[in-house]
């Protein structure tokens, strides 16, 4: 045990000054994490759940789980009793860990938030300096003490930043995974399987169809596309954090040294992570681009596939980079014609492959499309529950 | 296969002609023999492989798949063979993949008992973009939005010759079609005109437009009613007939009665109607016809087919496209007279002494049930294409009604950033509580700059949103014409419009004026 993270004899009450985090450089990340900040705020009563308000799953999962003494889904999302903490809550909480920066995970308005630095500095960038009260940066492997449960954070290979929760309680451990993936990334560091007892799941890609392409051949199609529709804008929608910049380290892996232009709202997180020593080259704004931008790389919120800002464009060609591009009637949909299966998230095997190395005996699903993978797990003699949490959208991918 | 796979996957998202004719060409050039003469039967005129697909699927998929996880999978696809390609295990190992050529001969060879233990192998060989390809592949005609005319003309572009050219031997070709790129890489001598009929481009008519008619002198042209059908080419040699569609595709085989007339030699234009007891059927009856693979005699009988010609193209050999239309038009009479093959007769011909008369007649189409008229110039050859100044339609008036917008979706192309797909309602419900019924759809009839006003109009007054579609507060008049409106089962409203666009918008008139579903149930006719 490394640390702890001292109770505080009021609840709710923030030290320092709530503005107190903004001050804090993005630059002076790029030499490694900074040290801890002030440490959390703990509630001598933690937020517990009141009995009956726990949601209709909390209760079917009562009579079976043996986890469910210490973890449990609230109406507030996963709640750790004994550690005082809420996982990704989707409402503003006392004391929340936060797996990654993503909005449908990382919330504004909790008073205290343990994270990556990364992830920190990201919700800072993306919610506003005064998203949270406090917060405290751990990093990856580092192990904190937090009420009668022991933590840590594990990378969980989605994007920059992203972390596995390992809770360590009276012999028991539970990991809750946040979003994941385990193919290579440029951009983030790899997924590393912690053996538990208790695996807290996605499923976002959760159906036997779901195989995502190795990316190299993704990223060679809109190579191929360039080199035959050089008079056609390439307009690739991209998800802001994470996608974005893995799109461009592919593409710079891959030998395309031309600038790669940018949407004005995909601006700050690819400035952070070239901040944070990930070599994403130029990418300059399209807003100062000269032209129509004929056969260059353009990225942009999917919002913005043939809308009106597009109309600059030479004849765009709308692509797309996301893991549902893998299914037909989703790229016809969305008018899309350079489907690109790139994703964030564990496909199929990975999920099944994943859950397997963890060893764990018990799953819970919290969101995606849980019925095939719980059918599953059930086939394998893992007992696996969905808790379908609110506030979850798989579809942003 | 996998240069084909990728052929396949990129055609069904390249929306454009010419991104499909670049796709194409760039295949036939690269491809080997004779894998690229069976990826040219697939887009052209389909392959008959004999491959009872979606049986085998099934007797596999029962075997190899969970039946929940299967099910749930493919609710989630929504097709089954892109399912099963999904679903499949296996990445394909690189040089694994069966040619097409491998998997044609392979299954001329192969017995029944075979086939499911066949596709296994393959599905198990290939990627998924390969095993989807394949399944379309065995399927027999891909469905990626191309013509048998396209893909010929791919064929053509990308050895630089002439489609006209392709098409006189076509019909003499089988695939693979060895004789055919060995004739276009300059390795041997064209093939010889093939002894099965060929397609000939059409020649098209433009819409008779108001300075059209000011010039128009009624001694130059011939006058016929314009047939609510749809334009075919017969083209009968040496015993076999071809029916050709406007876009060169045999359709012969959903109209097995016309293809059969004995001893005729010669290319013929005309139109494809159902014919009844005398009488031309509504086209709704025509569209019980078409698409059909196998026709039943009792439908034969219910909806009997009907050629109503209007110009010879060739006759017994003669290439007569460069006589004028009055010479053609003699030839064709008199080879009518001596033949009369059953189930065709000749478009009727008007006179009329002066334009007034001709009006006269135009404004008469629509009481007469008749969708207008087609004015040819008399010295016109044929002419392949829409050439200027020749062929006019000249379409009766357009019936019109008030409508309000509800709903809109972005176009495709140049117009993907603009909501250009407007579906308009018409006020329907007691006289207190009125309510709005979709009654149509339409996407033209309106200026670039009416567009742009549009889609202001329809992002400022967006009220919801259901994925693509924008519902918008109902408050924007559309004066909507149409052809005709026809009842229809398959409506809310119990009607469909025929041909509908947008002919004004209506920024001046407030929704509450706009016509009731009563009014448009009137026009039914």
């Amino acid at each position: 045990m490394m640390q702890s993270w001292p109770a505080h004899p009021e609840r709710g009450q923030r030290q320092g000054d709530p503005g107190s985090c903004t001050a804090y450089p993005v630059s002076s990340f790029a030499g490694g994490f900074p040290e801890r900040l002030p440490a959390f705020s703990v509630p001598a009563t933690p937020p517990l759940a009141k009995p009956g308000a726990a949601s209709d799953i909390g209760h079917a999962m009562a009579s079976s789980s043996n986890f469910q003494s210490w973890l449990r889904p609230d109406q507030s999302g996963l709640y750790c009793e004994p550690g005082g903490f809420h996982i990704d809550p989707s409402r503003p909480v006392s004391r929340a860990v936060i797996t990654h920066g993503h909005s449908d995970h990382a919330r504004p308005g909790h008073d205290a938030v343990l994270a990556t630095a990364d992830t920190l500095a990201i919700m800072r960038l993306r919610l506003g300096a005064g998203c949270f009260g406090q917060g405290q940066a751990l990093a990856y492997g580092e192990t904190l003490r937090l009420g009668e449960v022991s933590l840590r954070l594990v990378p969980a290979g989605h994007i920059l930043g992203s972390a596995q929760v390992v809770i360590d309680y009276r012999g028991q451990r539970a990991v809750i995974s946040g979003d994941y993936k385990r193919r290579a990334d440029p951009t983030c560091e790899a997924f590393e399987p912690v053996p538990c007892d208790l695996f807290v799941t996605e499923a976002t890609f959760g159906l036997p169809v779901y195989r995502h392409e190795p990316d190299h051949g993704e990223v060679a199609k809109l190579l191929a596309s360039l080199a035959d529709f050089p008079g056609r804008t390439h307009q690739i929608g991209v998800y802001g954090l994470g996608k974005c910049q893995r799109l461009i380290a592919l593409l710079r892996k891959q030998g395309y040294d031309r600038p790669v232009y940018l949407h004005g709202a995909l601006r700050s997180m690819s400035d952070y992570y070239a901040g944070r020593g990930i070599a994403l080259g130029d990418m300059p704004a399209v807003a100062d681009a000269p032209g129509k931008l004929a056969g260059e790389i353009v990225l942009s919120p999917p919002s913005a596939l043939g809308d009106r800002w597009s109309r600059r464009f030479a004849e765009p060609l709308n692509g797309f980079a996301s893991g549902w591009m893998r299914i037909r009637g989703r790229v016809r949909q969305r008018g899309v014609e350079l489907p690109l299966i790139i994703s964030d998230h564990a496909d199929w095997p990975e999920l099944i492959a994943t859950i397997a190395e963890t060893g764990a005996g018990e799953v819970w699903v919290t969101h995606g499309r849980e019925d095939a993978l719980v059918h599953e797990l059930g086939k394998r003699s893992i007992t696996a529950r969905a808790l379908r949490l609110v506030g979850r959208e798989d579809d942003a991918e | 296969m996998k240069a084909f796979a990728d052929l396949l996957d990129r055609l069904t998202y390249t929306p454009a002609r010419t991104g499909k004719l670049m796709l194409m060409r760039n295949y036939f050039r690269t491809a080997p023999d004779p894998c690229r003469g069976h990826a040219l039967a697939a887009l052209s005129d389909g392959l008959a492989l004999g491959f009872p697909l979606r049986r085998v699927l099934a007797g596999i998929g029962e075997r190899r798949f969970d039946p929940e996880l299967f099910r749930l999978s493919r609710a989630d696809v929504g097709d089954t063979a892109e399912t099963v390609a999904l679903i499949w295990p296996g990445t394909g190992a690189p040089g694994a993949a069966p040619a097409l050529s491998d998997i044609v001969a392979t299954l001329a060879a192969a017995a029944p008992a075979e086939h499911p233990a066949l596709l296994t192998g393959w599905l198990d060989s290939l990627d998924a973009t390969g095993r989807w390809a394949l399944l379309k592949f065995l399927g027999g005609a891909p469905r990626v939005g191309v013509s048998a005319r396209l893909a010929k003309q791919a064929v053509a572009d990308a050895f630089g010759a002439s489609i006209d050219d392709i098409e006189e031997i076509w019909h003499g070709l089988q695939p693979p079609y060895a004789g055919l790129f060995d004739w276009l890489e300059g390795r041997a001598a064209r093939p010889a005109l093939s002894a099965s009929p060929v397609f000939r481009p059409l020649m098209l008519a433009h819409p008779l437009e108001a300075q059209d008619w000011d010039r128009l002198e009624i001694d130059d042209f011939a006058v016929e009613w314009k047939w609510d059908g749809i334009r075919v080419q017969l083209a009968a040699r040496g015993g076999l007939t071809k029916l050709f569609s406007r876009t060169g595709d045999d359709i012969g085989h959903s109209f097995p009665e016309l293809c059969a007339p004995e001893g005729v030699d010669a290319v013929l234009d005309g139109e494809l109607l159902i014919m009844r007891d005398g009488e031309v059927q509504p086209f709704a009856a025509l569209q019980q016809r078409l698409n059909r693979k196998s026709v039943t005699r009792a439908l034969m009988a219910r909806h009997p087919a009907y050629l109503r010609l209007y110009d010879a193209l060739e006759i017994a050999g003669e290439d007569l496209r460069g006589l004028s239309f009055e010479e053609r038009r003699a030839r064709l009479e008199a080879w009518h007279r001596d033949h009369a093959p059953p189930f065709t007769d000749l478009s009727e011909r008007l006179r009329f002494a002066d334009k007034a008369g001709l009006r006269a007649a135009w404004e008469q189409t629509r009481a007469a049930a008749i969708e207008g008229l087609m004015l040819k110039r008399r010295s016109s050859p044929y002419l392949a294409g829409r050439p200027k100044g020749h062929w006019f339609k000249w379409k009766r008036a357009a019936l019109t009604a008030d409508c309000v917008l509800l709903y809109a979706q972005k176009g495709a192309g140049k117009r993907a950033s603009f909501y250009s797909d407007y579906t308009f309602g018409a006020w329907s419900g007691p006289e207190g509580a009125p309510v709005l019924v979709p009654v149509g759809k339409a996407y033209s009839g309106f200026t670039d700059r009416e567009l742009a006003e549009l889609d202001r109009f329809i992002r400022a007054n967006t009220v919801e949103r259901y994925g693509p579609v924008r519902a918008v507060a109902p408050k924007l008049v559309l004066e909507v014409a149409f052809d005709a409106i026809q009842p229809s089962a398959r409506h809310k409203s119990g009607i469909a419009m025929r041909f509908p666009r947008i002919a004004r918008i209506r920024w001046d008139k407030p929704a509450e004026e706009a016509d009731r579903l009563e009014t448009l149930k009137a026009m039914i006719g």
